[in-house]
């Protein structure tokens, strides 16, 4: 990367990191009800526009296009799944959840199901959840710096840190909902602006919902139909077609796992209990699917026009594949294929010998035999495509001017640090105000609690930063189970705590051990106990699935589970005692006087 | 129990059951657009296209978050109208 463009980036992210630490100057808290939901007064819109920038995080920012540019129609799982979450939480959790009016979600259901042990179970599945989550973000910083400014890992990382503490520290609740008001507004625009001048070069339209469906620029073809066919034609399957990617079983649970698994992650949900009313709550959800919803559309679009651009690249002439000259040679290769493969991410190797690059599907074996035998290829050229670079170089794959490029570093960094902020202060308040306040020693003082908040906050950051650095090699997959814990754990029980009066404790807690000992066991039979892959007892592959369920397709199998047992063990057991009943009507109801 | 306290009491009940209505309604359409459409009948649905759109895929991919968002305001601003009629909408 040129000299100029590092400066460029590394202002451009320093502005955003000044404009955080000013806002977060400005929303100093005072009181643990500021600290943990900003005194309940955050303007619904506003809260939905930081919940949006809480929810999406570095993955969807720089993964999920690529994700999806790779798996053509089945992607729509992740889309569908992240964003039908929300109608779950809207009608079925947020405006309860908010007439409850405490701060945590483990004090809902401790509270609820009248038991400090319900309460410490909801703890442990919030604190898997979030640190698992976490470690991610911290990941995600630390190669956004060390990529685009060139800056070592460490020091990446520990900037990333130092601006996190500064504002969720001090700010608490309330200064990380105005940091991620800002954040979003930098994700956005960076997302949106390289996606605009993509969607213009290739369909000639701005909007690229719409240039998705449109045609190529001075043709009749749709792009998704020539997609499609120059994809089959190298061996793929179409793009839009249903084969290729999950089967249908799997993207069915997928899609429901996700929903029910966003619906319950608890730094998401705690959102909703920082806006003054019940009605606000309702609507607040639907603001941030909106502006969630403006990223999510634009996805598919940047996926779909990056996979094209890509085969653009390697394709002198996309009619005639069989032939010689229809591939790229290697030395037209643009400059940005050879940045990126200073970065490992990007490698090819002219097996053949000659002189062009041939990128094809050679894990398709019939057409794989019948390329080596007729045109004399020899496995594909392009040996590793990290899916992670359809974002990042999407800006220099279009040729766009470099402060764009710089924008998109500040994007990619706004979106992990967003999100790494709203899960520190989820793990915080747990420690502090389920665990501390609420079972060690409940006659803390106020000052007290808000100090040891901060304090577990900071050392939620130190250990998030080092986990980072040393990332335990299953970090990937981890999030995969976070959210089927989510899913097979908080979701339904607090759902039921709300749905059915007489949901006891000894239900609520054997349900909820029950989705966590199902869903743990089916994800670490095929990934190792813990992860250790050396401990799985069976291979992680569709055969020896149960019934063919990918493992991160289970978190819907786990919520049923914990129904069933819920409710099998309050049939059996004594219903709970009347006051908590009627608190279950009160939370029923926006006024009860 | 006094009879007013009862009326608030059948009042209540009458809320929450039709809420629960409206929710089952809306959690219908939510299932049918992503579920439905958007994956079982997704590949038969690609055979029809909406301008450059296979219908199935657009569902999956674009569809189906839009009909979330008419869902969620919806159901606002239904509760609201059902809070005023019960006389539990908050000031």
């Amino acid at each position: 990367m040129e000299g100029s463009q590092q400066i460029l980036n590394l202002t451009v992210v320093g502005l955003t990191f000044a404009l955080y630490i000013g806002i977060a100057i400005w929303a100093r808290t005072g009181s643990t009800s500021e600290f943990y939901v900003a005194g309940k007064g955050v303007n619904p819109v506003a809260n939905g526009m930081a919940t949006a920038a809480d929810w999406m995080s570095a993955a969807s920012f720089i993964s999920m296009a690529g994700l999806i540019a790779f798996l053509g129609f089945t992607g729509g799982a992740f889309l569908m799944g992240w964003t039908g979450g929300y109608v779950l939480m809207a009608l079925l959790l947020a405006p309860y959840l908010r007439k409850f009016g405490k701060f945590t979600v483990p004090e809902f259901i401790g509270d609820r199901f009248y038991s400090k042990t319900a309460r410490v179970i909801a703890v442990i599945c919030l604190l898997a959840i979030s640190i698992t989550y976490v470690i991610g973000q911290m990941r995600g910083v630390g190669i956004a710096f060390s990529n685009i400014l060139e800056v070592p890992l460490t020091v990446g990382l520990i900037s990333g840190m130092v601006v996190v503490f500064i504002y969720a520290v001090f700010g608490g609740m309330k200064g990380i909902t105005y940091t991620q008001i800002a954040q979003y507004c930098v994700m956005i625009f960076a997302y949106t602006v390289p996606a605009v001048f993509i969607a213009i070069a290739i369909t000639g339209v701005p909007i690229p919902q719409i240039g998705l469906g449109s045609t190529l620029a001075g043709s009749d073809t749709y792009l998704l139909e020539a997609l499609d066919q120059t994809l089959v034609d190298l061996g793929f399957a179409a793009y839009s077609a249903t084969e290729g990617g999950f089967n249908m079983l799997n993207m069915f649970l997928l899609t429901i796992s996700l929903m029910i698994g966003t619906a319950g992650l608890p730094h998401v949900i705690i959102r909703f209990f920082t806006v003054p009313r019940i009605r606000d709550a309702r609507k607040s959800a639907g603001w941030s699917l909106v502006f969630i919803a403006l990223l999510y559309t634009t996805a598919p679009a940047v996926g779909a026009m990056a996979m094209w651009n890509l085969l653009d690249t390697v394709l002198v002439d996309r009619h005639s594949i069989g032939e010689a000259e229809a591939h790229t040679r290697y030395e037209d290769l643009p400059d940005w294929m050879y940045r990126w493969e200073q970065t490992g991410l990007l490698q090819w190797e002219d097996k053949n010998n000659d002189g062009r690059i041939q990128y094809y599907n050679d894990g398709n074996a019939e057409f794989d035999q019948m390329a080596r035998e007729q045109w004399g290829w020899e496995g594909s050229e392009i040996t590793n495509l990290d899916r992670d670079i359809i974002v990042l170089a999407n800006p220099e794959i279009a040729g766009l001017p470099t402060w764009v490029i710089a924008l998109v570093a500040a994007g990619g960094i706004a979106a992990a640090l967003s999100t790494a902020a709203g899960l520190l202060l989820a793990i915080s308040s747990a420690v502090s105000h389920d665990l501390l306040k609420g079972v060690f020693k409940p006659d803390i003082s106020e000052k007290n609690e808000m100090l040891a908040a901060r304090i577990s906050m900071a050392v939620a950051i130190i250990f998030a930063g080092y986990l980072g650095l040393n990332p335990p090699g299953f970090a990937a997959e981890v999030v995969a189970l976070a959210f089927g814990l989510a899913a097979a754990s908080l979701f339904p029980t607090l759902m039921m705590g709300i749905f059915y009066r007489k949901m006891n404790r000894e239900g609520a807690i054997a349900g909820m051990l029950a989705g966590l000992i199902v869903t743990l066991g089916y994800v670490f039979t095929y990934k190792g106990f813990l992860f250790f892959p050396q401990l799985a007892l069976l291979p992680d592959t569709a055969e020896y699935w149960l019934f063919g369920i990918n493992p991160a397709a289970f978190g819907v199998i786990g919520a049923v589970a914990n129904g069933i047992v819920s409710f099998a063990v309050a049939k059996m057991t004594a219903p709970p005692p009347a006051e908590i009943q009627k608190l279950v009507e009160s939370v029923r109801v926006p006024r009860a006087d | 129990m006094s009879d007013s306290e009862n009326q608030v009491t059948k009042d209540r009940g009458e809320y929450w059951r039709k809420n629960l209505k409206i929710i089952g309604g809306c959690l219908v359409v939510w299932a049918f657009v992503s579920l439905v459409l958007g994956v079982l009948l997704a590949d038969w649905l690609n055979n029809f296209s909406i301008g450059g759109y296979p219908l199935g895929f657009w569902f999956a991919q674009q569809g189906s978050i839009y009909v979330f968002l008419v869902i969620i305001f919806f159901y606002a601003w239904r509760m609201n109208k059902l809070d005023r009629e019960y006389d539990v909408y908050e000031d």
